[in-house]
């Protein structure tokens, strides 16, 4: 059980964060969806709340455990989440010409944000108790590569590119935390630039453009359908048209109109920005900042090298979506369908968050103990 | 309590370096925000004024081109189906301000009552359509209406023209069973299929939904500044559509015309092959439908009249319809029986008029029988009685193995859905089917094609295709070649292996004669198939649709529809050098094979022979040398 001692020990400031986030989401999607009122739509800011809720509920339950019981089950949990993974292609439903979700009751699982937090979990195991280094050289990273690559691929298949990404940019951010020798660093920087510029140039210009377009269609079926940018352009006029004080709570016109795409989803960010303004953003930006910088106090301070790594994977994993996302509706980046943490409409995108937000609360109470 | 130095329990981990990597990536975050509040400073303040504008006047609309979808050819570039302009009178209610009015304004105009417009633009208003997207109000209007609403633009605010294709097939029910349909895309598909948005046409049925993803091309799309009135301004950025690939089919519209006609209103089909490579030359199905029914959009009335029909005028009989083949089947049975030595084949059976087997007397088509009869004899009076000692000598499993030979039993693998695979039962089947053991009876109804066996018409004409081709089966298709406009694969006739039969060519020579002799010898079954200056072989079949409980002969005329025989002919011409090979069904034909089917196949014949001549001949000709 947990004692006094440990739950004095709670972060407020974290909590105090996060809750503020959320209820700025939570918002936000009634916005979002108000236009449909009329329609089923309305149910979606209930249930957004009752996810909320149900992922605090998971959160604190996940305090009661030492987080250290985490990196003897890692494996385990690990396989777990990538069963459910290949259930996905084999039972899950289609919405949307992708196949992501596995139905239970009237919750629509998604595994691929599950698998985020396992992955988290096995690539810290991996870099504290199986290959503790100082600095890994090329040899000593294939598991783990290997480890991220399994359900990053799977969930590529569904096809969803947006959730493979951020797998990639967690698993490249806990590789560098764990530390990789300098010029394994160039190496692999280099190879990079390489691969990249031989699939640019070399096999990409030999295929046939219908042939690109149908690869571009399936990695990334988000990405306008048309090509001409009009969601981006309905997405930087609704960011912009907020100017620096917000057209006002529900009178936002590109929102209402719904000339945004995916409004209560991977753009509802747009919708935020064209109601509060640049004075909303600003806020929201620091929040984020805020709850990110905590999250690396809880690194820097963790006991011991699992909590260090994991509690970096959780904040790697938020900063890689609130940054692509922002940037994405802000057209600093291409749409892929990544969305904005706490904030996106979405049942197992806010329970995987709260579980990580858990995952930090826990490393951070049990700083002292031994 | 706020300053624990970090202890990395880990020896090897120098704490400085892991502090220094997690200080480069506090300050790598602070940047990236640092990003993310500049650009959000450009857009809403820098810019925000322009945005605002933009916003308030948000008349950029997205419109979408539709891609022209492919057109289809017969062998000879007859075009079978094409797109024609069809005019729609649509509304965007946002511009219209007052829809109601505008509609009672234009019905005015039109001197029309307009009440179904009015309920379109209710159920558009109810549903999930986006904002600014155009309500139908009336498809396929004609050209005074068109007049009407174009020269009153001015007065029908919101309310203008939509050219759209429609898919038009030129020669209406002709091989519409095999070409399919096009209609609108349905909820469930929606579901299924990216890239379709609602009120898009998608292949349905046939060749039309199998070859969905090449004909229909990729859509293109226009930005489009409008008034607030909805009038275009300008289109601001525009991405051209892609046409979707041609088909060039193998298809010979006046062989499949010759081959409707044959058939006339009687119900069943013919499939005409050719055996040097299984390229499908006609297939009839009938009765047909109309698909110009379905492009248009099919009403309800007349889908419910399609689809309660008991002809099944929606089903592809060619490949659908499974039907015992009854003697043709004996071509599978010799063979068998010459491969595996089970008889000499000059050696003579006698027939009485019937065999009596166990304790059920096994009949000839023949009452008085044929007396004594070889194999040659047997096949070309299609004796019944020397089959069912053959097949008894032969037993139903080795039977089986050479019916799977001949590719029966399962799909052929032509290009089209919902292929059925006919029914070759053998001693396991049976097991497996029923939890039975095989009776030895059972093989005789199997001998001569009765029983449990079954086949569609289009594997009875690779059947008789791969005898006229000495035991090479090709995988039946129906495409030539696929014309891919700019910068797409061109055709997809990749040559595919051909099966081998596996028997000796003495077997098939034997078989062979014999069909020459079905057609034309005095004694033959087939007589009524042959064509002046054309040697024919062939094989007639009369298979019971129902077992009857009487063993006599009964007027088939007198019994109803569904009980009456089927009547088969399959055939190849010429002997020697085959150029067609051609299988006719016609459902409860209440006749014989020879009496009912043969006669179609030989105005097939009689049609291909007199018009090969030309201008079919050179086009091939001209398409090879291309490739």
């Amino acid at each position: 059980m947990i004692d006094k001692r440990l739950a004095q020990h709670i972060d407020p400031l974290l909590l105090v964060l996060v809750t503020a986030i959320i209820s700025m989401g939570v918002t936000t999607v009634y916005s979002a969806t108000y236009a449909q009122a009329q329609n089923q739509m309305h149910a979606l800011v209930w249930r957004q709340a009752l996810w909320a809720c149900g992922g605090a509920v998971g959160m604190f339950a996940l305090l009661l455990v030492d987080y250290r019981k985490l990196e003897r089950y890692a494996y385990v949990i690990y396989l777990a989440v990538l069963q459910l993974l290949v259930l996905v292609p084999l039972a899950g439903y289609l919405s949307g010409g992708s196949r992501r979700w596995i139905r239970l009751g009237f919750f629509a699982l998604q595994p691929s944000e599950l698998a985020k937090l396992a992955l988290i979990i096995v690539l810290a195991r991996f870099f504290h108790r199986d290959s503790a280094r100082e600095s890994y050289g090329v040899k000593e990273i294939l598991l783990p590569a290997a480890l991220c690559a399994v359900p990053a691929v799977f969930t590529l298949a569904q096809p969803d590119l947006g959730s493979a990404a951020v797998m990639g940019f967690v698993f490249v951010s806990v590789l560098l935390i764990a530390g990789l020798r300098g010029r394994v660093f160039v190496t692999l920087v280099l190879v990079g630039l390489i691969g990249i510029f031989v699939a640019g140039h070399g096999l990409w210009s030999h295929l046939k453009p219908y042939q690109q377009k149908r690869i571009l269609a399936f990695l990334n079926p988000e990405s306008d359908p048309l090509g001409s940018g009009y969601h981006l352009i309905q997405s930087k006029i609704a960011v912009g048209s907020g100017m620096f004080w917000g057209k006002g709570f529900l009178h936002g016109t590109q929102n209402q109109l719904q000339f945004l795409p995916e409004q209560h989803t991977d753009f509802i960010f747009s919708v935020f920005a064209e109601e509060w303004g640049f004075v909303g953003c600003a806020t929201l930006v620091f929040l984020y900042a805020a709850l990110l910088l905590r999250g690396l106090q809880v690194v820097a301070r963790a006991k011991d090298r699992f909590g260090a790594l994991v509690a970096f994977g959780v904040v790697a994993m938020i900063f890689w979506q609130a940054f692509v996302n922002v940037a994405m509706t802000t057209g600093l980046l291409p749409v892929v369908g990544i969305t904005l943490p706490f904030f996106s409409y979405g049942g197992s995108s806010m329970i995987t968050l709260l579980l990580g937000v858990g995952l930090l609360l826990n490393v951070s109470m049990r700083r002292f103990t031994f | 309590m706020d300053n624990p130095s970090v202890p990395l329990p880990n020896p090897q981990e120098a704490p400085n370096g892991f502090q220094r990597r997690l200080g480069i990536s506090l300050g790598l975050g602070v940047v990236a925000f640092t990003f993310l509040i500049l650009r959000l400073w450009q857009l809403q303040v820098v810019e925000g004024e322009y945005h605002r504008t933009l916003s308030e006047n948000n008349r950029v609309r997205l419109k979408r081109v539709n891609a022209t979808r492919g057109l289809i050819y017969d062998r000879s570039g007859q075009v079978l189906v094409e797109n024609r302009p069809s005019f729609d009178v649509v509304m965007v209610p946002e511009d219209a301000r007052r829809p109601q009015d505008i509609l009672s304004r234009l019905a005015g105009f039109l001197h029309q009552d307009m009440s179904d417009a009015r309920q379109a633009l209710a159920s558009a208003s109810a549903s999930h359509r986006p904002p600014f997207e155009n309500v139908v109000l009336r498809r396929d209007v004609d050209w005074d209406t068109l007049v009407a609403v174009e020269t009153r633009q001015i007065e029908l605010p919101g309310v203008s023209m939509q050219i759209g294709p429609r898919r038009n097939y030129l020669y209406g029910p002709l091989a519409a069973p095999m070409l399919g349909y096009v209609g609108e895309v349905s909820v469930d598909e929606l579901q299924r299929l990216s890239g379709y948005q609602m009120g898009d046409t998608i292949g349905k049925y046939g060749l039309e939904k199998y070859w969905e993803d090449r004909l229909r091309g990729e859509n293109g799309g226009q930005q489009i500044e409008v008034d607030a009135f909805g009038r275009k301004l300008r289109v601001l950025d525009e991405v051209p559509e892609t046409p979707g690939a041609n088909i060039h089919l193998t298809l010979d519209i006046g062989l499949q015309q010759a081959a409707e006609e044959a058939m006339g209103d009687r119900e069943g089909s013919v499939v005409v092959l050719r055996p040097s490579d299984g390229a499908i030359l006609a297939m009839v199905s009938k009765p047909a439908f109309d698909p110009n029914l379905f492009a248009r959009g099919i009403t309800e009335d007349e889908w419910r009249l399609l689809t309660e029909d008991p002809l099944h005028p929606l089903s592809n009989k060619a490949i659908q319809g499974q039907y015992p083949p009854g003697s043709t089947f004996k071509i599978v049975v010799a063979t068998a029986a010459l491969e595996e030595n089970i008889i000499n084949p000059f050696q003579r059976i006698f027939c009485a008029g019937s065999l009596h087997f166990g304790n059920h007397e096994f009949h000839c088509w023949k009452k008085g029988g044929h007396g004594w009869v070889n194999l040659h004899e047997a096949i070309v009076q299609s004796c019944d009685v020397y089959f069912y000692q053959v097949g008894q000598r032969l037993g139903v499993d080795t039977i089986a193995e050479y019916a799977h030979r001949y590719g029966l039993g399962k799909p052929t693998g032509v290009d089209l859905d919902h292929e059925r695979p006919g029914t070759i039962p053998d001693t396991q089947w049976k097991r497996q089917r029923y939890g039975e053991p095989w009776y030895s009876g059972e093989t005789l109804s199997v001998a001569v094609g009765q029983g449990y066996v079954t086949a569609t018409p289009l594997q009875m004409a690779n059947l008789i295709a791969t005898v006229a081709d000495g035991g090479v089966r090709h995988r039946p298709h129906y495409i030539e070649r696929l014309d891919v406009p700019e910068g797409g694969e061109a055709g997809s006739t990749e040559a595919e292996k051909p099966v081998k039969l596996g028997v000796r060519s003495s077997t098939l020579a034997q078989v062979q004669a014999a069909l020459r002799d079905v057609v034309e010898s005095d004694h033959g079954t087939g007589k009524k198939a042959r064509v002046e200056g054309i040697e024919v072989a062939g094989k007639t079949g009369t298979s019971q649709a129902v077992r009857l409980k009487t063993d006599r002969k009964v007027n088939q005329l007198l019994l109803p529809r569904e009980q009456r025989d089927h009547a088969w002919f399959l055939s190849f011409a010429p002997v020697g050098a085959p150029e067609v090979a051609v299988a006719c069904l016609i459902e409860h034909a209440g006749g014989g094979g020879g009496a009912m089917a043969a006669p179609v196949v030989q105005k097939v014949l009689a049609y291909y022979f007199s018009h090969k001549g030309s201008p079919v001949r050179d086009d091939r000709q001209e398409a090879r040398a291309t490739h």
